[in-house]
């Protein structure tokens, strides 16, 4: 499933999202490239999930305009998204992880054994004929990377992929995100850890009312960040 | 209470003679009403699915349309195919009328609304929590059926059983397109229904007794087997 055109970079140009009339985000202008690990942070109801839903194409967008480099089409089997509570299809793990290879009309044997590999990668090789119902939470979000990655994106969108998680959880997930992006995936999640976005992060996305207030290098970022909300987000602030 | 006590009686003696003419009348109520549950699973379970994700003008309209359908009078369904099967009517050539196929027909009218609105309910609880992933995956709206259908069969399978139940034990239709025929359209309920007219109490409670132990055994079974396909819960 790889596919030869790369679909960076998105463009957005001035997106607003708007649900039920009430003003969520915007207007956001950015452009997504390059490689690596973009996090973005913020405090809750910022506009952090909003954002990623529409960069992935979930929200509609109600003005402004969104580009990949390539068709739509293309840009969409080209880059998954992991939900922050992980969508547990009522199947064993096996066929959960090779769902998206279905749909895209693998055979069927082909993206079991595909889903069994990846299954093996994220550490549920023993776990392939269970149901994916009963999975604890940790477990789940790696079933839910798993399926999101057998596809081989080239675009990772996560949305606070380890809330609720223990530590270890977490660190097998950060594991396994950095292998993907050592693989040449690009990932930007959305995190209000921001533990997680220093050992994660490449490049930092602040967000704070439905607006994105900078875009900057991590270490730039956690050095001193430009804007006083940043600030003061960092300094463990209540941002208002 | 005697009666019932004979009826009983009767009951026992039916079935351990394994009688000839009652194997007969049981095997077409099976076969008029599983036929028909079948017909009416392929029609109304996409069709509940269908309703579930798809958002169009009057939807709730349609919705409510088929909720209100699932009270269908029987005796009118009957009726209506009736007219239709007639010599006169619009499909008589077709010389339907007095089989068991103008039998499964009607059944199929009176069941599909149910299949089809318990159908919904399910499919739209599972829709919610599918809706993010499948539309994030770009599935066709046939894939997301096909999806739900699969996923959500064992919760579709109240939907088929709650049909079966409504056909098996449906009279009214039955008896005014199958006219009641000995050795051609009786089934359990129709002969049910003679023997009751004709005073043959114990007879006509026989053959109930046995009505209800075909609906809990074809139940039963359905629930064994949809069990041991698979071992974990949902």
């Amino acid at each position: 499933m790889v596919n030869d055109h790369t679909i960076l970079p998105l463009t957005l140009q001035e997106i607003m999202v708007k649900r039920r009339g009430k003003h969520i985000l915007g207007p956001v202008s950015l452009t997504l490239q390059g490689k690596g690990i973009s996090v973005v942070v913020g405090p809750n109801g910022s506009g952090k999930t909003t954002l990623l839903r529409a960069m992935h194409g979930l929200d509609r967008i109600s003005a402004g305009h969104k580009a990949w480099a390539v068709s739509d089409a293309q840009a969409h089997v080209a880059q998954s998204f992991v939900f922050q509570a992980p969508i547990m299809m009522r199947r064993n793990v096996r066929d959960n992880i090779a769902y998206p290879l279905v749909l895209r009309g693998v055979n069927r044997r082909d993206a079991r054994a595909a889903a069994d590999v990846w299954a093996a990668r994220v550490g549920l090789g023993s776990a392939v004929l269970r149901a994916a119902t009963v999975l604890s939470g940790g477990e789940k979000q790696k079933l839910a990377l798993a399926r999101a990655l057998v596809t081989a994106p080239q675009v990772l969108f996560l949305d606070e992929p380890c809330a609720n998680l223990d530590g270890h959880a977490t660190q097998e997930i950060e594991a396994i995100l950095h292998a993907a992006c050592a693989d040449g995936t690009r990932i930007v999640m959305s995190t209000h850890d921001l533990g997680q976005a220093r050992r994660l992060a490449d490049e930092v996305l602040f967000v704070h009312a439905g607006q994105v207030v900078e875009i900057l290098p991590a270490a730039a970022f956690f050095a001193g960040p430009a804007s006083a909300q940043a600030a003061a987000f960092l300094n463990g602030d209540l941002v208002l | 209470m005697s009666d019932i006590a004979d009826g009983f009686a009767t009951a026992a003696r039916l079935v351990v003679s394994l009688d000839a003419e009652l194997i007969e009348i049981t095997l077409r109520s099976l076969y008029v009403t599983l036929s028909a549950t079948a017909v009416a699973s392929v029609i109304g379970l996409p069709l509940g699915a269908w309703l579930a994700i798809t958002r169009f003008p009057g939807r709730r309209y349609v919705i409510a349309m088929l909720n209100a359908l699932m009270g269908l009078p029987p005796v009118v369904v009957g009726l209506i195919v009736y007219i239709m099967l007639s010599r006169s009517g619009p499909f008589g050539v077709l010389g339907l009328l007095f089989t068991p196929t103008a039998m499964i027909i009607a059944q199929v009218i009176i069941i599909t609304p149910l299949v089809a609105s318990i159908a919904h309910q399910a499919m739209r609880e599972l829709w919610a929590d599918y809706h993010d992933l499948l539309i994030s995956l770009h599935a066709s709206r046939r894939q997301r059926i096909a999806t739900l259908v699969w996923d959500g069969r064992r919760t579709l399978l109240t939907a088929q059983l709650a049909g079966f139940g409504r056909g098996i034990g449906e009279v009214g239709a039955i008896m005014i397109v199958g006219g009641n025929i000995d050795n051609a359209t009786r089934v359990l309920t129709t002969a049910i229904s003679l023997e009751t007219g004709r005073g043959e109490f114990a007879l006509a409670l026989a053959l109930g007794f046995i009505l209800i132990g075909l609906a809990v055994v074809v139940n039963l079974c359905i629930h064994v087997l949809s069990r041991t396909e698979q071992g974990s819960r949902w």
